[in-house]
């Protein structure tokens, strides 16, 4: 179990470095989302009261489509000089290897997440800061589902001539439950209203989905990757 | 043998399909409250069900495939999950075809509608990563972990959009059952669904015979390329 941890450790420590270097998914990622927070203003009246009641959608579905620009390359960034042939034959097991990716791209994901929230709250006047606690709970969780998913497939895409086309056809219709209790948990919580009793089977939603998810996608990447 | 089952199960369903028809059609009478477009539910209900159904049993033959490796039991669970897209997207358009002459709209985002088309895009992505893949054995055990994914999730889909539904009060629509209906209709609707499980059963031996011949000619052409 220590050698599994350290594995994935060193895994999400090589690619977290890499693209600390290049910055290219991260780039491309915040710059698409603040892409998509302007077009959004052209889709309804930005200054109206009705703002509230769809933020949570509106700010998950710029981190789902923001996400999945970074997470398409997880894999593929790989390809190059047959790199993920490389990590297949190392001594770390598949399983680790999806661990360590996913860690790596949850931090990127929790990165453009953090940082476009407050642009979000400028352009919107959507006042994120006051149950900021309660939020970020919500944040680590539902990412966390969109990264297992997420990672999980672009590894099961990695080596198709149709990657790009594959993979948000096949992720989205899967993380509808995850992004449903998000968006629904992060109105309330914009909106102004706690956590409660009536809400709270969303978190639970959430953390079912994500025990689920990343338990199949540890069993299943070895299947994937390696055959 | 295969063949006469084929044949049988061709006659029973041609059969049972005009007597089915013609009692829907001429011996039973007009519903009260919906007029004569509640007849649509015989072929919508044992639409939805062979179609969930079949979404379910593809999935455990993509499970018997992952642990055995057996090219054959791909080629069923390929096979009844596109036969189950096809029942599937019969429910959803009959049901839409009763929804604008009853609700007045084609289409409601009413719980089990939102469910069905989530399944439905999540095996649609199914077909689409079988089509994108031509090397027969990495099409198959991805595909399979692709209809694990989708089988488990659909589950997860279900159980929370209808949380999704009956947290948010709108217009609550019902659509009538079998619990509602007179016994001598309740037993015609078993017949169709008799009537379409022959011939899904035919469609899935028909789609299985295609995979082996498809199988057998990439293999003959894999041959011809070696010489």
């Amino acid at each position: 179990m220590a050698a599994f941890l350290r594995q994935s450790l060193i895994i999400a420590a090589k690619d977290l470095r890499s693209e600390l270097r290049t910055k290219e998914a991260l780039n491309a990622s915040l710059a698409f989302s603040m892409v998509i927070l302007v077009l959004f203003s052209f889709a309804f009246d930005p200054s109206s009261e009705q703002i509230q009641e769809f933020s949570g959608g509106l700010l998950w579905l710029v981190y789902s489509f923001a996400g999945a620009l970074a997470l398409n390359r997880s894999f593929a960034r790989e390809m190059q000089n047959d790199c993920l042939d490389a990590l297949i034959a190392s001594p770390a097991p598949a399983s680790a290897l999806f661990v360590g990716k996913a860690l790596a791209n949850y931090g990127l994901l929790l990165a453009v997440e953090l940082i476009s929230l407050p642009v979000f709250g400028i352009f919107y006047g959507v006042h994120w800061t006051q149950r900021f606690w309660p939020l970020l709970l919500v944040m680590l969780l539902a990412t966390w589902a969109l990264t297992t998913i997420g990672t999980m497939f672009s590894a099961l895409t990695v080596n198709l001539r149709l990657r790009e086309l594959m993979l948000p056809t096949l992720v989205y219709p899967l993380m509808v439950p995850a992004l449903m209790a998000a968006m629904t948990l992060t109105t309330d919580l914009l909106g102004g209203t706690p956590l409660n009793p009536e809400n709270m089977i969303w978190l639970r939603v959430l953390v079912a989905f994500d025990f689920i998810f990343t338990a199949l996608a540890v069993v299943f990447v070895d299947t994937v990757l390696v055959g | 043998m295969r063949d006469k089952v084929f044949y049988l199960l061709a006659a029973a369903s041609a059969a049972l399909l005009s007597w089915n028809l013609y009692k829907i059609f001429f011996v039973l009478g007009d519903e009260k409250d919906q007029g004569s477009i509640w007849r649509i539910f015989h072929f919508h209900v044992p639409s939805n069900i062979l179609g969930m159904s079949g979404f379910i049993i593809g999935m455990v033959f993509s499970l018997i495939y992952l642990v055995n490796k057996n090219l054959r039991y791909d080629a069923i669970a390929a096979a009844i999950t596109e036969v189950s897209l096809v029942f599937a997207a019969v429910g959803l358009v009959t049901g839409s075809i009763w929804a604008r002459i009853i609700w007045g709209v084609w289409w409601a985002w009413d719980a089990r509608l939102t469910s069905m088309l989530v399944c439905w895009l999540i095996f649609a992505g199914y077909l689409m990563l079988r089509r994108a893949i031509e090397e027969p054995i990495q099409r198959a055990r991805l595909s399979a972990v692709v209809s694990v994914f989708g089988g488990i999730d659909v589950f997860i889909v279900w159980k929370s959009i209808e949380w999704w539904r009956t947290l948010h009060p709108g217009p609550v629509l019902t659509i009538r059952n079998g619990g509602g209906m007179p016994p001598g209709w309740q037993a015609t609707m078993y017949w169709n669904l008799l009537a379409l499980l022959c011939l899904a059963v035919m469609l899935v031996m028909v789609r299985m015979r295609q995979e082996g011949v498809a199988r057998e000619i990439d293999s003959l052409r894999r041959m011809a390329h070696s010489y």
